[in-house]
């Protein structure tokens, strides 16, 4: 789960992590009173939207005075902004963050990931702030520094001392990187992140050490312990189709294609996508009903994948282990019957009573074409929705 | 033969009274798996009756503690159906009680757990498979886990695979090609698992009764690309694969935990070369992970032999 900069920072700031003073605004009115408060001479004024980029996509400016706030939350507010994560058609703007300016002397980069190789927490850095950490890993792969955390002890002093001197941060500047760090991998660990990243983290011409960006990521199967990370999630910044799944336990992920699809398993699910372009189609969606489809569940996956206009035709691609195939049949003739289906469905049923949800299917006197393999039907369902 | 697993395998399920523990260990009852027993705290000293559809009926018995349950019966092998939240706690205790396998059927465990259950480990003599995965079966022998029997088939080709359906799919693809399984194992889905697959690689490379092995792998992490490295430098038996997640976008989790493209890493395209590039011949569809083994098997004049 993503949650914006602002959110990020304030948890951040409960774990002793040094950030700049700010404050969110919905309005124009409370991004001129959040300047006021802030008092400071210069003011930044920072577009929340759930993606990278937004510095060169013109979403961070620079205000000299309140006024200046004034005309840059207004411009803001509301504005689609377009960034290399947002896709084309961008995202709108809904909320700013108003933070105090600071003297940057120089910009560092910190992450906070887990390494699938070691199976650990590893914290990374880098001299090389402000950019793409990809591009910096591409390019000069050895300016990143990297740290791996023991879990029975946690991120050491000696280990932060280490990232701190390795990426150049002023000497008499270590021990303030360090606490800064001990303290960004308590969030962490503290919080389950899935990542932390502080791109960049700025020295100060007062002599500070602090967080000027922060991209918090949470791994979605810890929230059932971090209610109050739960309360972060902005529903504007998710796809409304996905958001509707979530409530029936499916997993949807909205594409750009115009073939629905409704598989069970995550693998067959992604493989399912995969074929229907391997014969030129585009898939509409990701959709895995799960292990446990019920005739509810199913009908619900069919009204989600409908909801999205794009869609010309349906693919079904079921397995059935436990998941009988009788029970998906059901599941699919009812759905099609209340929907009033009239787009071409493919279904490929296979595994425990295939004959009988065959039949079902058959019996149905819907217009459903039946598929013998994975192959046939991605071949039947891309020729129809030609 | 077989690897991890076979017919004399006693096994003990932690979770044993949940809807979902209850149901796989009838089901694993029912293939003939030697189920000893079960583990639910609060619940020890209870039993748990099956009635199985050949009409016998099963009666196990109950533990607070995996430690009791294993000196009760000898089991060497656990299979946990312990919701997520405490799954990890289960694994440990499994763990502790120095259980040659546990394989853990569990998804949606929080990747942190799983960090300081893998730092628990090490040392430790027990071997984990998942978690997020369907099981291990040796066909005709023992099943263990959430997979559909009946569409295996005893045999000399290995399964390994990041993903459940696609395991069926690829078994299902097999069987009714004549095709039998020596054993199929899913490792799982999440990010941090317990065995990867090098480690089931190794497994079929030993097993004299596996001739050729099918590899199934996913976006996501680079565990493909070392799988394959290890297949060049040590593999003697064919491998073929299937990488799923060519169409997925990046940045998104596609149902898996560990299926994501991040950072420009862990592209299907990049798994696909590099296992092009190690001798690792690729289904160009899911549809045809049993056709490649089978035209790879043609040529290396085994085919007959993966008949028997």
């Amino acid at each position: 789960m993503n949650i914006h900069e602002y959110q990020g920072k304030e948890v951040l700031r409960q774990y002793g992590v040094n950030v700049p003073r700010g404050k969110v605004a919905f309005t124009v009115e409370e991004a001129v009173s959040a300047a006021k408060e802030l008092g400071s001479s210069v003011t930044v004024v920072k577009a929340q939207i759930h993606a990278g980029g937004r510095g060169k996509a013109g979403g961070v400016k620079i205000a000299k005075s309140v006024d200046d706030v004034a005309a840059y939350a207004k411009e803001l507010l509301g504005k689609v902004l377009v960034t290399h994560q947002t896709g084309p058609e961008g995202k709108e703007i809904k909320r700013l963050l108003i933070e105090e300016g600071c003297d940057i002397k120089k910009e560092y980069y910190i992450g906070v990931v887990v390494d699938r190789g070691t199976g650990r927490v590893v914290m990374m850095g880098s001299e090389e702030g402000g950019m793409d950490i990809e591009e910096v890993a591409a390019h000069s792969p050895e300016k990143i520094v990297k740290v791996v955390v023991d879990p029975a002890v946690g991120l050491q002093v000696f280990q932060a001392r280490q990232l701190a001197y390795d990426i150049k941060i002023p000497g008499e500047l270590i021990n303030k990187a360090v606490k800064f760090m001990l303290a960004l991998y308590k969030a962490f660990e503290e919080k389950d992140c899935s990542i932390a990243e502080i791109n960049p983290l700025v020295v100060t011409g007062s002599g500070d050490v602090m967080a000027l960006d922060a991209k918090l990521n949470f791994d979605s199967n810890a929230l059932f312990r971090h209610k109050d990370i739960v309360e972060l999630r902005d529903l504007d910044e998710e796809d409304a189709k996905e958001i509707q799944a979530s409530k029936f336990d499916l997993s949807y992920i909205a594409l750009d294609g115009n073939i629905g699809c409704m598989v069970n398993g995550a693998g067959l699910a992604m493989a399912t996508m995969d074929i229907i372009k391997y014969f030129g189609g585009e898939p509409a969606n990701f959709l895995d009903v799960g292990g446990g489809a019920t005739k509810e569940k199913v009908t619900e996956a069919f009204k989600i994948i409908l909801s999205d206009v794009n869609v010309k035709g349906i693919f079904v691609n079921i397995f059935g282990g436990i998941m009988k195939c009788d029970i998906i049949a059901e599941g699919v003739v009812s759905a099609a019957r209340e929907l009033g289906l009239d787009k071409p469905l493919v279904v490929r049923l296979e595994g425990t009573n295939v004959t009988l949800g065959k039949e079902i299917l058959n019996g149905s006197g819907l217009n459903i074409v039946a598929a013998d393999s994975m192959s046939d039907g991605a071949q039947k369902i891309v020729s129809l929705v030609k | 033969m077989s690897i991890l697993i076979d017919k004399n395998t006693k096994v003990i399920t932690q979770g044993i009274t949940g809807a979902t523990g209850s149901f796989h260990a009838k089901g694993a009852l029912e293939y003939g798996t030697q189920m000893v027993g079960g583990v639910t705290p609060g619940k020890g000293g209870q039993t748990i009756d099956f009635d199985l559809e050949n009409g016998t009926k099963v009666t196990l018995p109950i533990f607070n503690t995996v430690k009791e349950a294993v000196a009760a019966t000898g089991a060497t092998a656990s299979v946990i159906y312990v919701a997520p939240p405490f799954a990890a706690d289960s694994i440990m205790e499994a763990v502790e009680a120095e259980l040659d396998l546990v394989i853990c059927i569990t998804e949606g465990i929080p990747v942190l757990d799983m960090v300081k259950v893998k730092r628990f480990m090490e040392g430790k003599k027990t071997r984990l498979i998942g978690p997020n995965c369907p099981g291990v079966i040796t066909p005709d022998e023992i099943k263990i886990g959430i997979m559909p029997g009946y569409i295996h088939k005893k045999g000399h080709v290995g399964v390994v695979s990041r993903s459940g359906t696609l395991t069926y799919e690829a078994v299902h693809q097999l069987t009714t090609n004549g095709i039998g399984q020596s054993s199929a194992v899913g490792i799982g889905g999440d990010p941090v698992k317990g065995s990867e697959f090098i480690d089931i690689l190794k497994l079929f490379n030993e097993d004299p009764d596996t001739y050729a092995v099918i590899m199934i792998g996913e976006i996501g992490g680079t565990a493909e690309e070392e799988a394959a490295e290890w297949i060049k430098a040590n593999m003697t038996k064919p491998v073929v694969g299937f990488i799923g997640g060519a169409t997925a976008p990046a940045g998104k989790r596609m149902g898996h935990a560990g299926a994501i493209i991040s950072g420009g890493k862990g592209t299907a395209a990049e798994k696909i070369s590099v296992l092009e590039a190690c001798g690792v011949r690729v289904a160009p569809t899911p549809s045809d992970m049993g056709a490649t083994l089978i035209s790879v098997l043609e040529e290396k004049g085994m085919l007959e032999k993966c008949k028997a």
